[in-house]
């Protein structure tokens, strides 16, 4: 038996029904015979039919739901982050002012003690000028009343050497108003 | 020796009644045909019950595709009429369903040694079926249309913008299109059908005549062998395909009910 043949033999029923069933309806195509079609067309009623109902009435409703569901919840969810992000950067903002408020408290704490301080110091500074200056001031009224009394002295002593002098060259006492004035002119020409 | 008593590859589409019954005078036995309607119904219904059995939020595998199925079909009908067309999504979606199940439980292999009449059976190979399935559709479009538009549906055979000296011949040709519609619907799917299971029927037999032929010719059994593992895949393409192309164009053909005025 050749190849030929036995690839010829096998399609040969392939071929045969085919043109069989173009003819006339018998044997041919099973697809041409009328007389099953009433059966087919009822149980393709029956089936599709009862497959409709059960989807209809059971699968999709569920189906869908489940999925609208589904999609709600991402929806909620999305929202819900949305939400928390919302808190989180009123947090953020409630810290950042928080933030800003203290340190404006501290530079203020720090300015009003620096100028308290200041003030202080000047206070100090204020009284220890006056204690200088009272000091200064007595002591210069020291040295003034000194000086004065020096100069009294001295010219004490010149009215005393005067006298001596005088006594001493003219034998006579001046009077004392003459040696004042002696004084003077000396101290004038001085 | 199962399978070497090679059948002729039409004999898998015989209709077997299995249990007699009748209506009247009309014959509905429970036919090989029927039975593997109530297989596919039966495999898909229970596939989605069990799927909404627990409606979890986060969905278990079973769920998931149960959901893909229900957002691929969702999203063909929002897409070919809109959200309007919403209304025609249970319908769509079983049509989806029963074809997809039928094509596939068609490509199971037959238990060898099946008793006759118990092979494994693809009921959209019938054209009776996929034509009822058309018609039913093309009449929802005609019922829909009209009860929707009015006689305003008839604007469909006449497209705005044509020049009135060429209206008759565009009627005539608009007509004729609609009218050819539930045939080309059903011819296509019935057409692949029958021709993928012709096709692994001859390869099948190919393998058992060069099998028979002893050692000589017996390897090259293989290049068939090989060749049904090929259009079995493609087959599965096909048979999720055609299921798609009948929905689509379910769904086109609603649009021009829901739409009828604009186009």
């Amino acid at each position: 038996m050749s190849l030929v043949a036995i690839l010829v033999s096998a399609a040969a029923p392939a071929a045969a029904p085919v043109v069989e069933g173009a003819g006339e309806a018998g044997p041919g195509l099973p697809q041409m015979d009328a007389s099953t079609y009433p059966s087919q067309l009822f149980w393709l009623a029956v089936t599709f039919g009862f497959l409709y109902w059960i989807m209809t009435s059971f699968v999709l409703p569920r189906l869908g739901g489940v999925i609208e569901e589904r999609r709600d919840r991402i929806a909620d969810d999305f929202d819900q982050a949305a939400e928390f992000k919302r808190k989180a950067e009123e947090a953020e903002a409630a810290y950042e002012a928080a933030l800003a408020d203290a340190k404006a408290r501290a530079r203020a704490i720090a300015a009003e003690t620096r100028e308290s301080l200041n003030e202080e110091l000047a206070e100090l500074q204020r009284e220890a000028d006056a204690r200088v200056a009272a000091s200064l001031a007595a002591a210069e009224a020291r040295i003034a009343a000194m000086k004065e009394d020096a100069a009294a002295k001295v010219r004490e002593a010149a009215a005393e050497v005067t006298r001596a002098v005088v006594e001493a060259l003219i034998d006579e006492t001046p009077t004392p108003e003459a040696v004042d004035s002696a004084l003077n002119g000396v101290a004038k020409a001085a | 020796m199962i399978g070497l008593n090679a059948a002729g590859p039409m004999e898998q589409f015989e209709i077997v009644p299995l249990v007699p019954l009748s209506l009247g005078t009309i014959d509905i036995s429970l036919t090989n045909s029927a039975l593997w309607m109530i297989i596919a119904v039966a495999v898909s219904a229970a596939f989605f019950l069990a799927a909404i059995r627990r409606r979890a939020l986060v969905p278990g595998p079973l769920q998931s595709t149960a959901e893909v199925a229900y957002e691929f079909v969702a999203d063909m009908v929002r897409g070919a009429i809109g959200q309007e067309g919403m209304k025609f999504f249970p319908y769509v979606f079983t049509l989806f369903i029963f074809i997809l199940t039928a094509n596939l439980l068609g490509l199971f292999p037959t238990i060898p040694g099946a008793p006759h009449g118990l092979h494994t059976f693809t009921t959209t190979s019938h054209i009776i079926v996929t034509f009822a399935l058309a018609i039913l559709s093309i009449s929802i479009v005609i019922v829909y249309g009209f009860y929707k538009n009015g006689l305003g549906f008839l604007k469909l055979f006449a497209p705005s913008g044509v020049p009135i000296w060429l209206l008759p011949l565009i009627v005539l040709i608009e007509f004729v299109s609609f009218l050819s519609r539930p045939l080309s619907l059903s011819i296509r799917l019935f057409a692949n059908m029958l021709a993928g299971h012709v096709i692994l029927k001859v390869f099948a037999t190919f393998i058992v005549m060069l099998f028979g032929a002893g050692a000589t010719f017996g390897w090259l059994s293989i290049f068939p062998f090989l060749g049904i593992v090929a259009v079995t895949l493609l087959e599965l393409l096909v048979a999720f395909l055609q299921a798609y192309v009948f929905a689509i164009l379910t769904c086109i053909y609603l649009n021009d009910a829901v739409h009828a005025g604009h186009h």
